[in-house]
C-alpha cells in the first residue's frame, strides 16, 4: 500500500462516475463547494468537473492561503525588506503575488524562499546580526509547523527570529459561505489536511446550524468521486451530516498534539480575507507567551499605502460566485507569467488551475 | 505549499525524521506526531509530518468502493 495508485484506478473511477450520474437523476440543480485549493487542483487535473452530470455543480472556494492573504499584508512584507538588517523568509507561492506596486520576488537578496519555517529559524541561528522575518501564511495545516518552529526558536533563545502571522482558520469562512444565499451551496467537500489537524468537530455546527452536507475528502480521484457521491446521497435523503471519507488520515478528534501547539503559540483574532473582507475570529496571531517573536510587536512596520484591485474579480472567484472565465482579465492580461490577482499566482489558486487545464 | 503526498519514514532521530517518496528523500520535523516508527507513511506538509496514514482504514475504503460500484 503506497496510498496513491490504489486511489487512482481508472476503472473504478468510471464506475463511481456512472453511479454519480445515476444517483443525481431527477435531482434539482445543486451546488457543492470544494473549499481547499489542493482539491481544486486535483479536480482539474483529473478532469472530474467534466464527468459530473449537468445538475451537479462543483464550485471552488477560498481554500488557497496565498489567495486570501490581503494585499496590504504583501505591501507590509515588501516594506519589511527595505529595513537594512531584515531578511524576509517565505513559502515560494507568496513571492509572485502582486502587492500595490511590486512583489516580493523583486526584492531579490532581501527575500529567501524556504520549504519550512524551521529553515528560517536555522538561518537566524547562524546569522545573529540579521533580523529574520518569516511570513506565516496558511491554514490549520501550516500553523502548527510554524508554531513548532517558533517553539524551537524560543528553546534556542533566539532574539533575531520573528513571525509575521497571516494565518487563518477555515470554519469561520465556511460558515460565512454557508449563510450566503447568493452562493447557495448545499454542501462542502471539506479540506483534507486542515481536517487532519482539526478533526470533525468544527463541521458539526456547519452541518446542523446551516443544513450543509459535509464530507471530508481525500485528494485522490477516487476519494473526490466517492465524496461527491456521498454528498449527493445526503442531499437526496435530506439528511445533512458530517461524514469522513478520508479516514485513513483524518481522525475524529484531529491531531491533538498539533491543536495543543496552535493553542499554545497562537491566539484567535479577527482577520481580513482578500476579496471577502474581515471575518471575525478567523485568524491566528501570536499569543502573549510568544509575543517576543511577533513582528507586529517588535519591528516597526513602515507605512504603506495599499491600492484597491482594479478589474480583478478574485474576490467573487474565491466565494464561488464567479468562475475565472467571467473575468475580463483572465488568460489575457492575467496569466501565470503576469498574474494580476493572487488566484492566478498560487499553484492552488482557482484561476491558475483553470488556466493550466484550459477550461 | 500544500503537498499531499504520503511519504515513508526511513529513520527517526529525536524530533526529526528522514522520509522518502519516489526516490526523493527529505528531512522533516515530527514534533507534533506521536507513535510513529520507520516504515509508517505520513502526510508531510511544510517540512513536518502532520498525520500518519492508517493502512487498515485505507483497505476498508478501497473495499467499500468495490462494494458500492
Amino acid at each position: 500500500m503506497k496510498y496513491i495508485d490504489e486511489f487512482r484506478n481508472l476503472d473504478i473511477a468510471k464506475k463511481i462516475s456512472r453511479l454519480i450520474n445515476k444517483e443525481a437523476e431527477g435531482l434539482e440543480p445543486v451546488k457543492f463547494m470544494e473549499v481547499c485549493g489542493t482539491h481544486t487542483m486535483a479536480v482539474e487535473r483529473f478532469g472530474i468537473r467534466k464527468t459530473l452530470p449537468e445538475n451537479i455543480h462543483l464550485i471552488s472556494g477560498p481554500g488557497c492561503p496565498v489567495c486570501v492573504t490581503p494585499k496590504n499584508y504583501i505591501d507590509k512584507a515588501i516594506a519589511l525588506t527595505t529595513l537594512e538588517d531584515v531578511i524576509v523568509f517565505s513559502f515560494g507561492d507568496m513571492l509572485k503575488v502582486p502587492g500595490s506596486n511590486s512583489n516580493l520576488l523583486k526584492q531579490k537578496s532581501k527575500v529567501r524562499m524556504v520549504y519550512s519555517a524551521l529553515d528560517a529559524v536555522e538561518f537566524a541561528e547562524k546569522n545573529p546580526d540579521k533580523r529574520i522575518v518569516f511570513l506565516g501564511i496558511g491554514f490549520e495545516t501550516t500553523a502548527p509547523t510554524v508554531g513548532a518552529s517558533i517553539k524551537y526558536a524560543k528553546k534556542k533563545r533566539l532574539k533575531n527570529f520573528f513571525v509575521y502571522s497571516g494565518h487563518k482558520i477555515m470554519p469561520p469562512a465556511m460558515k460565512l459561505l454557508a449563510k450566503d444565499e447568493l452562493i447557495n451551496i448545499k454542501g462542502f467537500l471539506c479540506p483534507a489536511h486542515v481536517s487532519a489537524i482539526i478533526g470533525l468537530r468544527p463541521y458539526f455546527e456547519i452541518s446542523e446550524k446551516y443544513g450543509m452536507a459535509c464530507v471530508i475528502a481525500g485528494f485522490e480521484p477516487l476519494d473526490i468521486l466517492q465524496s461527491i457521491l456521498m454528498l449527493i446521497r445526503q442531499v437526496k435523503l435530506k439528511n445533512p451530516k458530517v461524514e469522513n471519507q478520508y479516514n485513513r488520515v483524518v481522525k475524529t478528534s484531529g491531531n491533538k498534539e498539533a491543536l495543543r501547539l496552535i493553542d499554545e503559540v497562537f491566539s484567535v483574532k479577527d482577520s481580513e480575507w482578500r476579496g471577502i473582507g474581515n471575518i471575525k475570529k478567523s485568524g491566528l496571531g501570536l499569543s502573549k507567551r510568544y509575543a517576543e517573536f511577533d513582528v507586529e510587536k517588535n519591528i516597526e512596520l513602515p507605512e504603506v499605502k495599499t491600492k484597491i484591485d482594479k478589474g480583478c474579480i478574485c474576490g467573487s472567484v474565491l466565494k464561488g460566485i464567479k468562475i475565472p472565465a467571467d473575468c475580463r482579465l483572465f488568460s489575457k492580461k492575467c496569466n501565470p507569467e503576469n498574474p494580476q490577482g493572487a488566484c492566478m499566482v498560487s499553484s492552488e489558486g482557482t484561476c491558475a488551475a483553470y488556466y493550466r487545464y484550459k477550461l | 505549499m500544500c503537498l499531499a503526498i504520503p511519504m515513508k519514514i526511513l529513520k527517526i532521530e529525536g524530533d526529526k525524521a528522514v522520509v522518502s517518496s519516489s526516490g526523493v528523500r527529505r528531512n522533516i520535523g515530527i514534533s507534533f506526531m506521536k507513535n510513529i516508527k520507520p516504515g509508517d507513511y505520513v502526510i508531510v506538509h511544510a517540512g513536518f509530518a502532520i498525520e500518519k496514514l492508517d493502512p487498515v482504514k485505507a483497505e476498508e475504503t478501497l473495499k467499500l468502493l468495490e462494494e458500492i460500484i
